[in-house]
């Protein structure tokens, strides 16, 4: 489903609204009081970036790593190549007598998976990770570890690239993660485990995202919300329309990488921004989310290109550019334009337009077009 | 590029860009600069070959398109010292996509006005009177890829008779986003809503901004609701009121220039955005 669509009755629930308003409002709040207090926050989202690079440019090397740290601590590690996989194995990991609780990420929720809250008779649980720390195969989650500490079965979730090489690294990711996400100088909890449990490690699309030398920088996430929390757009639909994937900018820049851009969702989503810029103004790891939105606007258009028959908009984008390669063209492009369209002024402003530009008029005025255009001012002017 | 000492007090030849939507709809707006460079005692100037910056189609997706745009750009402005563009989007789109798109055409240089008049002219106060209560939209690009900071207000703040009133959530965007405004129109115009909302608290007569574009989607909107408050560009309001030009009696053209915009300033003109001409 497209994003526009899917938008609709988001917008038309007035109470949402309200509480997503009112949401954004004391997040932005917190984070920009989080964030301001900190004399050094722009070096230490400088360093945080570089992290998050050079991780993912090692990351074969380091996933090795933590697969030998996890089995040397008594741990296994387990490869998903997509969310049936992954589902396929957990189940597989976990007794098939005990319902097994649940502590959620965001890997859990892509997986769709679903558990009971941890307690005292917990004989199992599916915990999201937070980071992996690769040198001493160390889970690491922020909260107050809920299910870590069961007898029974501890079965870890991870997407491939929550990963973090050493411990010196870490403590600067949780800086930022708690002052860009909860708004918070450190996180009240941060509970760390190391050895004894299953790990499953989950690509389901990562390495296209990885494959793509410039899309690739939306991994360096670390799952803060703060983009979302900034949004405009995200701020009036909510997290649905951006459907099954992540919510908000970065699900943006995500899905359509991981699901591709010929299908209505990925085509729909890197145009689901007005390209404000607040996401990339308060990201931790600064990932460029408009520069990334554009990017894949790109591989969106070119994709429709290798199609047989053009589009209207693609043959409009086409005509314009067209005119506006030459300035006698566009001059008269202009002029055949602004003759057409002042036939549909109506007391002083246009009401209703036809086609592609119908969008616009649905809610907005358009002002007339005036009788002459800068150049043709100037010319006179002489 | 001339520094402020430099550009103060001396004349300065400014190639203005006026813009593909300024040329075509809001001619006004080039006009009002024109008019305004010509009375600080500047010579402005103006290519006929330039059309469009290639920013619709780079941000749109279509990459080739914007990219050939861009080049013709710079082969119509590399060998002027000084451009300006009443359009922070414009501006930002040279500055920032540019080097994107081909490290050859970066360190090409347009300024947007307020930057213009603040950093390289030297002035804030232009001599320019509007009397109306006036709130400032700063817009996204202006704010976040410029960071034209407070360039603009201290200029309104010199305005004779010009009333400030801060927006509330100013840093929010409009909800314009080009192609945004069509391909997700629903809530394009749920975000100008609320901004809508802010600035009616203000009590505002007048929204200004640096942008014609996202001009054009609130003006558009407070014109549908039939609100009363008018979107106006910033270069309207610089030009407004001025005397005659610095060290020049005044010419019929400019006379009839500023007579244009005081009867677009004044009250009781019910069409947003009308043409002046």
């Amino acid at each position: 489903m497209r994003f526009s669509d899917a938008a609709r009755p988001e917008l038309a629930d007035p109470r949402e609204r309200r509480t997503r308003r009112q949401a954004a409002e004391d997040a932005r709040a917190r984070q920009a009081a989080a964030t301001g207090e900190l004399p050094d926050w722009e070096p230490l989202r400088e360093s945080g970036a570089a992290i998050r690079e050079r991780t993912l440019r090692e990351l074969g090397t380091h996933l090795e790593t933590l697969e030998t740290a996890v089995a040397e601590e008594g741990g296994r590690v387990h490869w998903a190549r997509d969310a049936n996989e992954a589902r396929r194995i957990i189940t597989g990991l976990l007794p098939a007598d005990a319902d097994a609780a649940l502590v959620r990420s965001d890997v859990t929720d892509e997986l769709g998976l679903e558990g009971a809250e941890p307690g005292p008779h917990t004989k199992a649980a599916v915990v999201g990770a937070g980071f992996l720390v690769a040198e001493t195969g160390t889970l690491v989650v922020t909260g107050r570890g809920e299910g870590l500490s069961i007898p029974g079965t501890l079965v870890v979730v991870a997407g491939i690239e929550d990963i973090v090489p050493d411990w010196t690294d870490l403590e600067v990711l949780l800086q930022l993660l708690a002052r860009a996400g909860a708004g918070l100088p450190l996180h009240p909890a941060v509970a760390t485990r190391t050895g004894e449990f299953e790990l499953v490690l989950v690509d389901n699309g990562r390495t296209k995202v990885l494959a793509d030398p410039v899309g690739r920088e939306a991994l360096r996430c670390v799952h803060c919300s703060a983009c979302s929390d900034v949004c405009p757009v995200f701020e009036r639909t909510g997290p649905r329309p951006y459907g099954p994937g992540r919510a908000g900018p970065i699900g943006a820049v995500l899905t359509p990488q991981v699901r591709g851009v010929e299908v209505s969702l990925g085509a729909s989503l890197p145009f689901a921004s007005t390209l404000c810029g607040a996401c990339a103004d308060v990201c931790p790891v600064k990932i460029d989310i408009p520069g990334l939105l554009v990017h894949l606007r790109g591989r969106v258009v070119d994709a429709r290109r290798r199609r047989p028959v053009p589009n209207p908009e693609l043959l409009l984008m086409r005509g314009l550019a067209w005119s506006m390669g030459d300035e006698r063209r566009y001059e008269q492009t202009v002029v055949r334009r602004a003759r057409w369209a002042r036939l549909l002024v109506r007391d002083g402003r246009i009401r209703r337009l036809p086609g592609l530009l119908g969008k616009w008029t649905d809610a907005r005025d358009l002002p007339a077009p005036p009788r002459r255009s800068f150049r043709a001012w100037w010319r006179r002017r002489g | 590029m001339l520094t402020a000492s430099e550009g103060r007090g001396a004349h300065v030849r400014i190639a203005v860009f006026v813009t593909c939507l300024g040329d075509a709809l809001f001619p006004s707006t080039g006009r009002a600069i024109v008019r305004l460079l010509e009375h600080l005692g500047h010579e402005v100037t103006f290519e006929a070959a330039q059309t469009c910056c290639g920013q619709l189609h780079w941000t749109t997706g279509y990459h080739q398109e914007a990219t050939a745009l861009a080049h013709r750009f710079a082969g119509i402005f590399r060998d002027h010292e000084v451009v300006v563009t009443p359009s922070a989007s414009c501006a930002a789109m040279v500055r920032t996509a540019y080097p994107r798109m081909d490290p050859g055409l970066a360190g090409l240089r347009v300024h947007e006005l307020s930057e213009l008049l603040v950093d390289v002219l030297g002035v804030t106060d232009v001599g320019a009177s509007y009397p109306h209560r006036v709130t400032y939209q700063p817009t996204c690009h202006s704010l976040r890829a410029l960071g034209l900071g407070d360039r603009p207000l201290r200029l309104l703040r010199a305005v004779r008779g010009l009333e400030l009133a801060e927006l509330p959530g100013a840093a929010e965007c409009c909800g314009f986003g080009g192609a945004f405004a069509v391909k997700n129109a629903d809530t394009s115009v749920a975000i100008v809503a609320d901004k809508i909302a802010r600035i009616h608290e203000t009590g505002a007569d007048v929204v200004c901004a640096t942008d014609d574009a996202c001009l054009t989607h609130v003006g558009g909107a407070l014109s549908r609701l039939r609100s009363g408050v008018r979107a106006v560009h910033l270069a309207e309001i610089l030009a407004s009121g001025l005397g005659p030009p610095e060290g020049a009696g005044i010419t019929a053209d400019t006379a009839a220039a500023a007579d244009g915009a005081a009867g677009r300033a004044g009250a009781g003109e019910g069409t947003p955005r009308p043409d002046a001409s």
